[in-house]
């Protein structure tokens, strides 16, 4: 059973999807080096002209796009039509230096909300739904996104925004949501909650779409089974545009990409050089129908794997991986690429809490790894053995996913340091030992 | 509620890091806490302070305000006579009994001819009964003077 928003775009046929990325492709790469003196420049010191591209068989020509080039550019370097015609930014959370702000013709926020309807369609939605719309509204484009998506389909939009639990699930059960979309993070506060409050009974919802963060298979499950749903995972960034990058269909099994509108390819972060479907790496988006703020081959940071082939769902659109982790936070221990987050997943599945610190090191020519995490109260024991226990629990799983043997040390609470709130992940003494 | 067996100590997580213990044992002196026993089992990296105190439910608070992770449980005082063997038969007779001593540590008592020893055992009804069978007495807090 489908439900398409765009049925002609979203199971094209793999050719004619080349044919009108090729199109899309040459246009927008005329249009910014006509447009924008950034991507002049950029694409000088390549010594790549927009008539040496001819389609997507080129892109790899094009040179690459960082965060870093949007914080140079801040904040109209990038812009790529007179601010007149845009009619709205926004903007990321700013937490990892320089705020970026992205602008908005009326035709960028028409086809960014076309993305949002498809996801919507997708999880099930139709005219006769209620989508209760809980991500945040205003810089941030989670709630943006889902709301314009909702309108798009025609279904009742309960434009509810973050926070105020309690008027979330008063909303929830009076107007009969059907649809929720926020974090997935929120979907497990709120369904505690609902449970808590003895309201589980009272409402009606029987879909969620959830981004903005990380989650686990673990967390989809506990949340369809807590509020008896289908979650739907939504992937999106604001330079791109915001959420329905890509969106997850009825096989909840990967999320297809908009390609009619991005363009998505994996390379190798080390390199830089353009990886095979099916092959792990850092993925890279190029917007193909962006007039205010197209970006060329952005480095998302995300390492994910995309998948091609007709989905069972009848769509013909790529699919991405949920991400793994992030280039930028990978680590290679004896030749083997770690992500912290692998690492954190074993600590919670042993029973830690996620306060934990990986110090990487070289001794007799060796790579090694030592994990410390903060001992809690509930893990601790007065018996050194089941300390020991503890230990070896986790460094055994950490071999049998990782391949590599890591000692794994306990430390008093709150011992990690912190910078500005945030614990400081990883420290590599490796630098200049042979 | 029946009482419950053996007397309540209090095991502490340390880093074996300078200053730790010292940390520890100040947290104790300044919230008036009088320590009757100790023992320290270390790895490498960290160690377990258990501790027998006079107030174990003030010293749980103190040192949890302060930061450290602490675990309270019941271990079992056995008091023995003052004179060669006389640990062994006790451990002999848990050990026929077939009951797991995981660690054990001395108390250090005032005046009589009694010796106590601090038991971790899995079960302490069990331990204490067969030890009483024997004619091995479990201390009591009076006789230990833990509240003085």
């Amino acid at each position: 059973m489908a439900n398409y928003y765009h049925p002609r775009e979203e199971t094209m046929s793999a050719d004619e999807m080349r044919a009108l990325q090729g199109a899309r492709l040459v246009e927008t790469v005329a249009h910014v080096y006509k447009n924008v003196p950034y991507y002049r420049a950029l694409m000088d010191k390549k010594g790549v002209s927009p008539k040496d591209i001819h389609g997507v068989d080129e892109l790899h020509l094009l040179p690459f796009l960082t965060k870093d080039d949007l914080r140079e550019a801040y904040p109209y370097g990038l812009l790529a039509v007179p601010l007149s015609d845009c009619v709205r930014i926004h903007s990321t959370s700013g937490t990892t230096g320089r705020r970026v702000v992205a602008f908005y013709t009326q035709d960028d926020i028409d086809l960014w909300e076309d993305c949002c309807a498809r996801a919507i369609v997708a999880a099930g939605g139709t005219k006769d739904d209620v989508v209760h719309v809980s991500y945040g509204y205003g810089l941030f484009t989670g709630g943006s996104g889902l709301d314009g998506g909702s309108h798009k389909v025609g279904s009742l939009t309960l434009p509810m925004s973050s926070g105020n639990t309690e008027r979330q699930i008063q909303f929830m059960t009076d107007l009969g949501s059907t649809i929720i979309c926020c974090t997935p993070s929120y979907a497990a506060y709120l369904a505690e909650t609902i449970h808590e409050t003895g309201n589980r009974d009272k409402i009606k919802l029987k879909a969620g779409i959830f981004g903005a963060e990380a989650w686990s298979e673990e967390m989809r499950r506990h949340i369809e089974a807590k509020l008896r749903i289908k979650a739907y995972d939504i992937y999106g960034l604001t330079e791109i545009s915001g959420p329905g990058v890509s969106f997850e269909c009825s096989e909840q099994a990967g999320m297809h990409v908009n390609e009619d509108h991005f363009i998505p390819e994996i390379i190798d972060p080390a390199t830089g050089e353009r990886l095979p479907d099916g092959e792990k790496g850092e993925l890279v988006f190029t917007s193909i129908t962006k007039k205010a703020f197209p970006l060329l081959r952005y480095r998302t940071r995300d390492i994910c794997v995309l998948t091609r082939g007709t989905c069972a769902c009848g769509r013909t659109l790529v699919k991405m991986a949920k991400p793994m982790g992030r280039s930028d936070d990978m680590l290679i221990i004896r030749g083997v690429n770690v992500f912290p987050s692998q690492i954190e997943t074993v600590l919670i599945n042993c029973g830690f809490e996620a306060n934990y610190q990986l110090v990487v090191d070289r001794v007799s020519f060796s790579d090694t790894l030592e994990v410390k995490v903060e001992l809690t109260p509930e893990m601790f024991s007065d018996e050194v053995k089941e300390l020991n226990r503890r230990e070896k629990e986790v460094s055994d799983r950490l071999k049998s996913m990782l391949g590599i043997q890591a000692k794994v040390t306990l430390t008093a609470p709150k011992s990690i340091t912190r910078s500005e709130g945030k614990a400081v992940r990883v420290i590599d003494n490796r630098a200049n030992k042979i | 509620m029946s009482q419950e067996i053996g007397i309540e100590q209090l095991s502490v997580f340390v880093e074996n890091k300078r200053g730790k213990l010292v940390g520890v044992t100040e947290v104790l002196g300044a919230a008036g806490v009088d320590l009757r026993a100790l023992s320290i089992a270390d790895t490498a990296d960290y160690g377990v302070l258990r501790v027998i105190v006079d107030k174990p439910d003030a010293a749980l608070s103190a040192l949890t305000d302060a930061g450290y992770v602490v675990k309270k449980n019941r271990v079992l005082p056995v008091s023995v006579s003052d004179e060669p063997g006389a640990l062994a038969k006790a451990l002999r007779v848990l050990a026929d009994a077939g009951a797991d001593v995981e660690y054990l540590y001395a108390f250090v008592a005032h005046g009589e001819n009694r010796a106590y020893v601090i038991l971790r055992v899995d079960d302490n009804a069990a331990a204490a009964a067969v030890l009483g069978k024997s004619g091995i007495a479990v201390a009591t807090d009076g006789e230990l003077r833990l509240s003085r």
